[in-house]
């Protein structure tokens, strides 16, 4: 019965459905017609039951379509229904399970998984793993690095690297061809087997042998035990570390603080009692604790982070708080170790002072050992230096209380320093002075500048008191004899310059280097032939010009006339040489004198001339490219216009100034020595980038002629040592201590792509 | 020695010198000796007031003018005593039980460590990688550890120059040669000795490398060849011509004459071996003995230089000023000078065919030119009765000048510095106050008259002894502190056998400078040759089209939102321009002081590698 009803209803909605299908305005068959009121309103309500099953009261609008191909064998098609119908639903039971809620579950979530997205294409692929491959084995070569660094830098390597083992030959070996000889090695053998030593083969007994063997295994057990227990150890440290790491409660750290003080303190003052001398040592990183912090003021709120503060303290008590816990530590570290000598006396108030303040114990030690205490240090060498002092008698005024009171010194130290250290810049002062003077060299060449300067000033002088009183001879002798009584002053001139008047008054007429030259350019030389007033004009013209760009001038330039007739004080031989013509000596002196000046006037002038010439041809030469004719009239006797020489004249840029530019008694070459310089080094090794960086590491000769033989053999060890007939092997990365070579990591590393670094990722991503 | 380069190297086959003038020499201070003996010697009697002079010159000389001395030296037991301290708070313990007194390596003083340096730190460099850093630290760690070694080295160079002291006020210059004669022992004594040679005329002379070797010649003709020391007369022979001049050669084998018309090289039987008729008229001769050179100067105006090794004309080089007669090398660079009748003196090296430097020195013609061991000073004379000395580094300035009653015809220097001159028949020796310094004029150390005038001056090396040539003979001086005390024994030994001479002469000549390298400064073969390296540098850049080493010029970088246009673009070119241009300025500011500083103190002395030429 219910198989025929099911049926039947199947078969209506078949109907309804190709009723639907049909359009509304579509004539119906004849045979339907009379049940077609009734089937309109079951269908109507088949819809609403439908739409009802997912609790939403929705109406949809019925599409129209074409008639499926698609139709189901129940006449069901999906198409136009408008509604989805969801796996879960057809699974959920007529009654609710809760056991099924976790297939749901499952099912959402299968869901809500979004689909694999397309793989990299292949070349970016490998490109990526290349790049991750090349990255990695960069860092495992630069393990490398620091040995091949270290062999680049060795002054010296000796192959083959790795010192063979000497080959190891058992003594009973060596001795298995040996026989006793002599009498003495025969009566020493005799005795020896007297006494069942072993003397050739065994040298142990096999008793003792396995002995030492069983002591090996025992050790070598003992000693993995160790190690293992050691690594545990180590683990549940790390955990440990790792756990309290994580704690974040303040309160638990500062009683944690509290405590490690505590112990510390307890720890030391035990180290006190047991060990005054670690005792000591501890001291010792206080006070080096403290110098640093004197150093770098670490605590002194000016940090970013105090500073940070400092603005929130006004607000928030805890930063206030922290601020003044850092001045507070900062004072605790700035604040001196009190040595005991220094406060006998003070001692309860140390104790007072509390657990900061260093017993007294710690401080005689520090007082007998030669600690690193710079202030008694420099006492200890104070007094030594002061011992060797005291033989100076210069020296008598200061340590005259330092020598009688060592003891006392040692007692107050601090008060004595300021003493002590004026006392050290004062022997420092002298000690310079007395360097000074031993080696005279510098001194006398400043002395000699000195005196060229002195020398230069006094021509000035003298030029100009010639010039002022050039027509009154008297007073013009009177002047220059005061500027020579300076002169003599200076210089402790022996009375031996007025013999020799015409060698003096030589450089009066041509005074400076400027007027020769301009003299000469003149084309003639008429110092001479000049009249008088014609002189004395140019010279008031000279006076009257501001001197001072003169002036400067001669500054730089050293008078050539000064240095060929610099007034040199005749010599007091006490033998004097025999000359044979003694009667008219006076008369043929005066003659050469006069000659020779005459003379010497030429050769300042030839040499100023040759000088001149030789500058004109070490000047670079300027290009001249007018061509005459050009653009305007041409022939005999027609120049080229000043204008267009101007314009085709190719200017020489000025060379580097001469090496006797400020030298006028000197011509120096110029010119290169190309045979020099074929010797010379024209290329620069490759680290240096400048010559004078190369220069300065050529300079020490390595010659046997200029070093000691030690010196010698150091300066020529070869850089590589081969020995013959040895392997130089490859290094390996055993010999250096590596385990692990480079090939498996990198075959891990193909292997796992996971382990792309996050850039690659990212990189993956974007693609 | 000053600032000669070698380093000492005594100890190896050299006998004690025991015939240096022991009178006259400090004795050295061991380290077990206290500083008692200034008070001892205080104690001994004083001598009777006659004999003062000659009391002066004795060995166990106990005056006051010592005390000072020492008082300078005591520096040194100070030193000694530092490790000696420290030997006392830990002393170190042999398995004997011994112990070392000095333990550690010999302390050394950083003078004399300094003498030795040859990288002038006080150059800045300009900023270096790491790499080059590293090399440079290198350098310098070695140098410092050389300078080191050669200076504790030196300790062992024993003997110390002699000296002679005045008594308070005392010229010592009043010391006449019979007085120190008296005062020495014989040994020395008989250093001092006269040859009357009346009938040849005036007498040239010259001292062999090592001083064991005397050569003279006069000018009728006589040509001799004797070891002074022990007088034996090795060759005597009349060439039958005017004699100019005479030389040694590398060794005392072979001695090169330059006669009337051609140089003549005889060995030392009096064989002539060479006659070499490129040389002509040769005045002056010059024997440079690290480039086995052999340096002519010409009536006609030549200086040739003859390499006698191989016997080939290096150069001849036309000096055109007239006759050359006066000529002298300078030991620290192996340069000539040449004084010239215009009052001039030219420096010349064979590579060169003008002069490497001219100098002004005198208003009338230079008569006598000598440049001390050092190559620092140089003491000219000239027709103007002046003597002159003047500083060769770098500058060419004088120093100090000195009218002489009759001028000075012939100067040498000797090893450590004394300058001699001689004046008609009076021979002057100046000293200096400390050891580098130049010879200061004030007043004479020594004085001579001769039997004639004098021809020829040359100071013996490593013997205090001054050989003087003259119209009436030779005579050899004993001048106290002239030479140096410690000779290396490799290098020229005075005691050496003829097997040594050979293989020292093997050596010597495996050593050869080439005669190019010949310059002012000798430590330039030490530099880079930057104008090559400039011109390679540009032809480099010219081939490849663009500076390889140049920075890549500021590109900027493109911005977003329309901040790239073109005018941001230049604007920000512009502004890394401007601050790179503002650097340079500043650099330049920066280093203008330092250039006038530099202006400022002259060229000091620097050691050079060829400080070797020093005798």
């Amino acid at each position: 019965m219910s198989g025929v009803r099911a049926a039947k209803s199947l078969l209506a909605l078949r109907e309804q459905e190709e009723l639907e299908d049909l359009p509304n305005d579509y004539p119906l068959s004849t045979s339907e017609d009379e049940g077609d009121g009734g089937g309109e309103r079951k269908h109507q309500k088949l819809l609403e039951a439908i739409s009802s099953l997912d609790g939403k009261n929705r109406r949809k609008l019925a599409e129209r379509s074409e008639a499926s191909l698609k139709v189901s064998e129940f006449t069901v098609s999906s198409e136009g229904s408008g509604e989805r119908l969801v796996l879960s639903d057809l699974l959920e039971p007529v009654k609710t399970s809760s056991s099924l809620a976790t297939v749901k579950k499952q099912l959402n979530r299968v869901k809500s998984k979004k689909t694999v997205e397309l793989p990299l294409n292949k070349e970016e692929v490998e490109r990526i793993h290349r790049e991750v491959a090349f990255n990695k084995t960069s860092q495992t070569l630069s393990k490398w690095d620091p040995i091949v660094q270290k062999n680049r830098q060795a002054e010296q390597l000796v192959f083959p690297l790795m010192k063979e083992q000497s080959a190891f030959a058992p003594i009973e070996h060596v001795l298995n061809g040996w026989k006793a000889r002599t009498p003495l090695e025969q009566e020493i053998f005799n005795l020896l087997c007297k006494n069942k030593q072993p003397v050739t083969d065994p040298l142990l007994t096999p008793v003792e042998k396995a002995s030492l063997k069983a002591m090996s295994l025992e050790e070598a057990k003992m000693r993995r035990a160790e190690l293992q227990r050691a690594r545990a150890l180590q683990s549940y440290y790390e955990a440990r570390a790792r756990r309290e790491k994580k704690i974040k409660s303040k309160k638990y750290h500062r009683v944690l603080k509290k405590g490690k003080a505590k112990k510390a303190l307890q720890e030391f003052e035990n180290l006190r009692k047991t060990n005054p001398a670690a005792a000591l040592e501890e001291l010792e990183k206080l006070e080096k604790a403290r110098m640093m912090e004197r150093m770098s003021l670490k605590h002194q709120n000016s940090g970013k982070w105090a500073k940070s503060k400092a603005i929130m303290a006004k607000y928030d008590l805890e930063a206030r708080q922290a601020m003044q816990d850092q001045l507070a530590r900062n004072k605790e570290l700035t604040q001196k170790v009190q040595v005991a000598s220094e406060s006998e006396e003070e001692e309860g108030g140390e104790e007072e002072e509390g657990d900061l303040l260093v017993p007294d114990a710690v401080n005689e030690a520090h007082m007998t050992a030669d600690g690193p205490n710079p202030w008694m240090v420099r006492n200890h060498s104070g007094d030594a230096k002061e011992a060797e002092i005291q033989k100076d008698p210069e020296q008598l005024p200061e340590p005259m209380a330092n020598e009688a009171s060592e003891s006392e010194e040692e007692e107050r130290p601090v008060a004595e320093e300021e003493i002590l250290l004026k006392e050290f810049e004062e022997r420092r002062s002298l000690r310079k002075k007395s360097g000074l003077n031993q080696d005279a060299k510098p001194v006398s060449r400043q002395e000699t500048k000195a005196d060229s300067s002195t020398q230069e000033v006094l021509s000035e002088l003298r030029a100009l008191s010639q010039k002022l009183n050039k027509d009154s001879h008297q007073c013009r002798k009177q002047n220059v004899g005061s500027a020579r009584t300076v002169l003599s002053v200076q210089r402790e001139e022996p009375a031996g310059e007025e013999e020799e008047p015409p060698l003096l008054q030589r450089p009066e007429r041509a005074q400076t280097l400027e007027e020769l030259e301009e003299l000469s350019k003149e084309g003639c030389f008429q110092n001479e032939e000049l009249p008088r007033p014609a002189l004395e004009e140019q010279q008031l013209e000279r006076n009257n010009q501001p001197s001072a760009p003169k002036k400067k001038t001669k500054e730089q330039m050293i008078d050539l006339q000064n240095i060929l007739t610099t007034k040199s004080p005749s010599v007091k031989s006490l033998a004097v040489p025999t000359i044979e013509e003694l009667e008219d000596e006076q008369e043929r002196e005066q003659k050469q004198m006069i000659k020779e000046a005459f003379a010497g006037d030429d050769v300042i002038r030839d040499f100023l001339k040759e000088k001149r010439e030789a500058v004109e041809a070490s000047k670079p030469k300027d290009v001249d490219l007018t061509l005459p004719g050009w653009g305007e009239w041409g022939g005999v006797g027609l120049k080229p216009s000043a204008k267009k020489r101007r314009r085709f004249l190719i200017k020489a840029p000025e060379g580097p100034p001469r090496k006797d530019k400020n030298l006028p008694n000197v011509i120096i070459n110029e010119k290169r020595n190309i045979q020099a310089a074929a010797h010379q080094v024209r290329v620069l090794p490759y680290p240096f980038t400048h010559h004078q960086q190369f220069e300065r590491t050529i300079q020490t000769p390595i010659g046997s002629t200029w070093n000691t033989q030690r010196a010698f053999q150091k300066l020529t060890t070869p850089k590589v040592v081969t020995k013959p007939g040895h392997i130089i092997k490859p290094i390996k990365a055993e010999d250096v201590g590596y385990r692990s070579s480079s090939r498996s990591d990198l075959s891990v590393i193909q292997r796992n792509p996971k382990q792309l670094s996050i850039r690659h990722k990212k990189q993956l991503k974007k693609n | 020695v000053g600032r000669m380069e070698t380093a000492p190297k005594p100890g190896r086959d050299i006998p004690p010198k025991k015939d240096k003038l022991p009178t006259k020499k400090k004795r050295p201070r061991r380290y077990w000796e206290e500083e008692t003996t200034p008070t001892a010697a205080a104690a001994s009697p004083g001598p009777s007031p006659n004999k003062k002079r000659n009391r002066e010159l004795r060995p166990q000389k106990p005056k006051n003018t010592h005390i000072p001395k020492k008082s300078r030296v005591s520096k040194k037991p100070q030193i000694v005593k530092k490790p000696r301290e420290r030997r006392d708070a830990e002393p170190p313990r042999s398995l004997s039980g011994a112990q070392d007194p000095f333990p550690g390596p010999a302390p050394v003083s950083v003078e004399v460590a300094q003498k030795f340096r040859r990288i002038d730190k006080s150059k800045k460099l300009p900023h270096s990688k790491s790499k080059t850093r590293s090399r440079l630290e290198v350098a310098e760690a070695e140098e410092e550890e050389i300078s080191v070694k050669a200076a504790r080295s030196e300790l062992l160079l024993a003997e110390e120059p002699g000296f002679l002291e005045g008594e308070d006020g005392e010229d010592t210059a009043k010391i006449r040669q019979a007085d120190i004669v008296e005062a020495v022992d014989i040994a020395s004594a008989a250093k001092h000795f006269d040859l009357n040679l009346r009938q040849f005329g005036p007498y040239r002379l010259n001292y062999s490398q090592t001083g064991r070797h005397l050569a003279f010649g006069g000018r009728r003709g006589h040509v001799a060849a004797l070891d002074w020391v022990t007088k034996k007369l090795m060759c005597e022979i009349n060439v039958m011509e005017a004699v100019r001049d005479i030389r040694f050669l590398h060794s005392e084998a072979l001695l090169a004459v330059a006669q009337n018309r051609w140089l003549h090289i005889y060995d030392n039987q009096g064989i002539e071996l060479h006659c070499i008729r490129r040389c002509d008229r040769v005045t002056r001769l010059e024997f440079l003995p690290f480039h086995f050179l052999l340096a002519t100067s010409s009536e006609t105006g030549f200086l040739t230089y003859l390499d006698v090794s191989v016997g080939k004309i290096v150069a001849a080089l036309n000096a055109r000023a007239g006759r050359l007669d006066v000529m002298t090398q300078n030991p620290y660079n192996a340069v000539i000078h040449l004084g010239h009748s215009n009052g001039t003196v030219s420096l010349w090296s064979p590579a060169m065919k003008e002069p490497l430097a001219k100098i002004l020195c005198h208003r009338g013609g230079v008569r006598a030119v000598a440049v001390d061991s050092t190559g620092t000073y140089m003491a000219t004379s000239g027709l103007d009765h002046q003597l002159k000395t003047f500083d060769l580094r770098g500058t060419f300035q004088p120093l100090s000048a000195r009218t002489l009653p009759q001028g000075a015809g012939h100067l040498a220097f000797s090893q450590r510095g004394l300058l001699a001159a001689g004046m008609g028949d009076v021979v002057n020796i100046w000293t200096g106050q400390g050891k580098a310094s130049p010879p200061s004029l004030e007043k004479p150390y020594l004085t001579h008259r001769l039997s004639g005038h004098v021809h020829g001056l040359q100071f013996c090396p490593f013997e205090d002894v001054l050989g003087v040539g003259h119209s009436g003979g030779i005579t050899s001086m004993l001048v106290p502190g002239a030479a140096e005390p410690n000779f290396d024994g490799l290098e020229s030994n005075p005691y050496r056998s003829r097997k040594q001479r050979q293989e020292w002469e093997v050596k010597a000549l495996l050593e050869k400078v080439p005669a190019e390298l010949i310059c002012l400064d000798p430590r330039a073969l030490a530099e880079v040759d930057v104008i090559s390296l400039e011109q390679a540098k540009k032809e480099r850049i010219e081939r490849l089209g663009y500076d390889p080493e140049s920075k890549a010029p500021f590109q900027p970088k493109p911005k977003l939102k329309g901040r790239s246009s073109t005018a941001s673009l230049v604007k920000r070119k512009r502004k890394v321009m401007d601050e790179e241009h503002r650097d340079k300025v500043r650099q330049s500011l920066e280093q203008q002081p330092q250039k006038q500083e530099k202006a400022a103190k002259p060229m000091g002395a620097r050691p050079s590698a060829l400080d070797r030429f020093v005798r």
